[in-house]
């Protein structure tokens, strides 16, 4: 599966029909082959299919996520034992160093997303990435905000992505580099995202990694978990009957 | 001996409904690109803008080879040219200006 990208992060109002099919035209021509929509509770599961049967004639792979934006890690874990089966990513936005915590060692979930435009809650220390490490959830680093913010803000951002970069890279935690938007405008193609992902300290290599590989295997890995076949990691369903 | 300077050249397509004059173009790539790597990191781009079509919405600049990256991050950053919405992407880097422009032709084609 390499040489596809993906971006994990599109945000749709899917209420609005036409900025959802505006996103999507634009992946597929910029060069996408998998994007994940990000549905958020109460979803109707119509609302997935429609979508699907919508990129299924365009050629783009289509992905179901939800964004968990728990208070406290005792909600993060309802959420997680509720969601976990209904979508193919889970990323969790880390509002408190609590929740970020419980995400980064629970198995289950898929991304940390951290709130980009205040660098005072980026929870993302030595501490998370050594408790992601040993889980499977890789850190989400979002482009919107570097397009959208400027001057002072802009510079401690990219400051602030820098440390979590440099803390990520060292503790072999995966970085997925997503675009977070909900306009067509502030889209970018894979190469100029992994060049953005540059500027915070990413070399070229990983960064076309965080746009195709890295993202592309959490979504392959989920799905075969949401197979019916799955039962455990390595252990899988091969036939069923009376002389098994 | 000096050491002989690669260039790169790049295909951007504008991405907008309106359309802009060839100064406010590059006026807001020269800003993205000060923005992000300051007037001493400019300096080291050597960026100039080669062609453009108003038209077609499409340009081609030159820039340093070790800049190239520098450069795609900044014009990824461009969310506006004179002070309307607008994104650049770019659609080829090539070495020279006829490989260049054969293959913007055959990506049309294609």
């Amino acid at each position: 599966m390499t040489g596809i990208y993906a971006d994990l992060h599109l945000r749709p109002n899917l209420k609005n029909s036409e900025q959802t099919s505006a996103l999507v035209t634009k992946a597929l021509q910029l060069g996408y082959r998998l994007v994940a929509v990000t549905f958020s509770p109460p979803y109707a599961r119509e609302e997935i299919e429609k979508l699907r049967s919508l990129c299924k004639e365009a050629k783009l792979d289509i992905t179901s996520r939800i964004d968990l934006q728990p208070k406290t890690p005792n909600e993060l874990l309802a959420a997680l034992r509720r969601f976990r089966r209904e979508f193919e990513v889970i990323a969790v936005l880390c509002w408190s160093k609590n929740v970020a915590r419980q995400a980064a060692k629970d198995r289950r979930v898929d991304l940390l997303n951290f709130p980009s435009f205040d660098y005072r809650q980026r929870f993302f220390d030595k501490a998370e990435a050594e408790l992601a490490a040993s889980g499977l959830a890789s850190l989400e680093i979002d482009m919107e905000p570097l397009l959208k913010l400027e001057g002072e803000m802009r510079i401690r951002l990219l400051s602030t992505l820098r440390r979590e970069a440099a803390v990520a890279k060292g503790f072999h935690v995966p970085i997925v580099v997503s675009s977070g938007v909900s306009d067509a405008f502030l889209m970018r193609k894979p190469r100029e995202m992994a060049a953005l992902a540059t500027l915070f300290g990413i070399d070229m290599e990983y960064a076309q990694k965080a746009v195709s590989k890295i993202p592309v295997a959490i979504v392959k890995r989920n799905r075969e978990k949401l197979e019916a076949k799955f039962v455990a990691p390595g252990i899988r369903v091969i036939r069923r009957g009376k002389d098994c | 001996m000096l050491k002989k300077v690669k260039r790169r050249y790049l295909a951007l397509s504008i991405d907008s409904q309106e359309s802009f004059s060839s100064e406010e173009f590059i006026n807001a790539v020269w800003l993205a690109v000060q923005k992000l790597f300051g007037e001493c990191g400019a300096s080291q781009t050597g960026l100039r803008l080669i062609d453009y079509d108003a038209g077609s919405k499409l340009a081609v600049i030159r820039v340093f080879h070790v800049a190239v990256e520098q450069v795609r991050a900044a014009l990824a950053a461009i969310t506006e040219i004179g002070r309307k919405p607008a994104a650049v992407h770019v659609i080829t880097v090539s070495g020279t200006l006829k490989a260049l422009y054969s293959r913007i032709n055959s990506s049309r084609k294609g």
